[in-house]
């Protein structure tokens, strides 16, 4: 499998502190990789670098072999690189199609230099809208104003406004979180049907370890702005080190249930 | 561009005034005229207010095509209506590509007092310049139509007709561009800029090219008022001026090119009829228009037709 997306040495200060420090990763082509941690840990923060909302203080990111350290976050996107957000980012006065065909139109607008010239545009614009709805379950919502979803469908539509811009990577910062658990496993084999139809790359913010497992095939651990673990999701959740800093915490923030 | 409902009904209304104008008494011709006037540079305003801006200085733009008509008319010597409209894009076109490079960095209260702050020093130009007869302004008149010579009546219904279908034209491509990929943003951007830039659009060019679409249609408004009134002067361009048109357009609703429309004609007829029957308080009157339709209709005179669909949004 090839490389599609490659930090390396990066690093990322606020004044004092550290949010990542020395970030070495190699993500392969079509993988789905897991970014589990404490509350900061450094995995949102490494989203937000490769996503180009923040410029690290240094190192580089390389997407598909081009260097995309000081692009702008609509450059990255243009590249291919989508993401979702922890607190939904939804145009609230829209309604659910219209959400979804602002992207549709941004794709059509923008041709075969999407997704750095390897992209494909939408024949039709209205059946592509309808085909999001109805692969992320959103038909019953899609004259409604999102402002006015519930949380659980939020959640969904931020994914697949993520989606409808046809990426080659997907950044999903905790997917699962507001969302109840019975409706955990359906959004997840939602979001996994529709990135292995288009074999989009994905990397995931995770609290639940049981969601981690079951749906990634590699896990990064992050401890202090640091990699402290990164391998098979089976290997890196029994890692001590993972238990006592990541696990360990969710178990004592859980009230001492834990998930692994 | 598609013929819809709505691409259908403005040519029926187009139709209906190039019809109807030959046989209407004057004083509804003027009625109207100035309706058609302030309904273009409100088509703009509404464009700029989907995109969830507000400009308390479109009377920049609205003088700036009235004087480019009358510099055509005065120093040129081409009294030709089409070509003062055209030379009021070209000079409000170029005019707002370059403030746009600074004003589309700016939202809210600072959009809004930096485009006033243009305005006045347009205003403050004008009064200054004697060439162009500082505050008294001068006299516009169109003597020909596309070549053509036309003088008394067949001038005035000529005018009138000219004003109608450059009205249409208009809001026909003005509609057509509120339904395409790029217009569709405005909507977008207003709601969350962060999300459009992470679909890969750019916000700051979208902004920048609505507000020349909005400050070209603003002087396309001030050219054919010009020409309607025939006498431009600075008060074009003085805040109050502004005010009226960000009143037309909270009155009317953004959601529709009618609602511009019909806003500016509700609106110029208020004033009329409050001006012939109630002279002393006619600004109470329209400042009591005002607080009802923002009591009742939040959503402006159009939200009175798309009552239906805002309930679907919210079930």
């Amino acid at each position: 499998m090839s490389v599609i997306l490659d930090a390396k040495g990066l690093n990322k200060s606020f004044g004092a502190v550290t949010a990542a420090a020395d970030i070495n990763v190699a993500i392969t082509q079509d993988s789905i990789v897991g970014l589990i941690g404490s509350n900061g840990a450094g995995k949102t923060t490494f989203i937000n670098m490769v996503t180009g909302y923040l410029k690290p203080t240094s190192g580089t990111i390389s997407f598909d072999g081009r260097d995309i350290t000081r692009l702008n976050p609509r450059q990255i996107t243009r590249l291919g690189i989508c993401r979702s957000f922890q607190i939904p980012q939804l145009f609230n006065t829209l309604s659910v199609s219209e959400n979804l065909r602002i992207g549709v139109g941004i794709v059509v607008q923008a041709g075969g230099r999407w997704g750095g010239g390897k992209g494909q545009g939408y024949d039709d614009p209205g059946r592509a809208v309808d085909a999001m709805l109805d692969q992320f379950h959103l038909g019953p919502y899609r004259n409604r104003a999102a402002g006015l979803l519930p949380e659980g469908t939020r959640k969904l539509l931020d994914i697949a406004m993520a989606m409808v811009v046809r990426p080659r990577i997907l950044l999903l910062d905790e997917p699962t979180s507001g969302v109840s658990a019975d409706e955990k496993f359906s959004l997840m084999d939602m979001v996994m049907a529709a990135v292995q139809e288009h074999k989009v790359t994905v990397l995931f913010v995770e609290h639940d370890m049981d969601v981690v497992s079951r749906y990634t095939d590699r896990v990064l651990a992050f401890y202090e702005g640091r990699i402290i673990a990164d391998g098979e999701p089976a290997l890196v959740l029994d890692d001590v080190e993972v238990r006592k800093f990541v696990i360990g915490g969710h178990a004592a923030a859980a009230g001492g249930g834990g998930h692994a | 561009m598609k013929l819809d409902r709505t691409g259908l009904s403005l040519i029926v209304v187009v139709v209906m005034l190039l019809v109807s104008g030959p046989f209407l008494p004057s004083w509804m011709v003027s009625l109207l005229n100035v309706s058609m006037c302030y309904g273009i540079v409100v088509l703009g305003m509404m464009l700029l207010m989907r995109t969830g801006l507000v400009s308390f200085g479109h009377g920049l733009y609205y003088c700036l095509g009235a004087y480019a008509a009358g510099l055509i008319d005065q120093v040129w010597k081409m009294p030709d209506m089409l070509l003062m409209v055209a030379g009021s894009i070209v000079a409000t076109a170029v005019v707002s590509a370059v403030l746009g490079l600074l004003l589309a960095k700016y939202r809210e209260i600072f959009f809004a007092m930096l485009s006033l702050a243009f305005s006045m020093i347009l205003y403050g130009l004008l009064v200054k310049s004697a060439s162009l007869g500082s505050t008294d302004g001068f006299n516009v008149a169109a003597k020909t139509v596309g070549g053509v010579a036309v003088e008394g009546d067949t001038l005035r219904v000529t005018v009138f007709s000219v004003t109608a279908v450059i009205l249409g034209i208009a809001a026909f491509l003005l509609h057509g561009y509120l339904a395409s990929h790029r217009g569709r943003l405005a909507g977008a951007i207003r709601d969350n800029e962060l999300r459009v830039e992470y679909m890969g659009a750019s916000v700051f060019a979208t902004v920048h090219f609505n507000y020349v679409v909005s400050a070209v249609l603003a002087g396309i408004g001030g050219a054919l008022m010009a020409v309607n009134i025939g006498h431009i002067d600075p008060e074009m361009t003085y805040w109050p001026q502004s005010g009226e048109f960000v009143f037309i357009a909270i009155l009317s609703g953004t959601g529709s090119v009618f609602a511009p429309l019909g806003g500016a004609l509700v609106f110029e007829s208020v004033r009329s009829f409050a001006y012939e029957y109630s002279p002393n308080t006619w600004q109470m009157v329209l400042g009591i228009t005002m607080l009802v339709v923002m009591i009742f209709l939040p959503g402006g005179l159009w939200s009175l037709f798309t009552r239906g669909k805002a309930k679907e949004a919210a079930t």
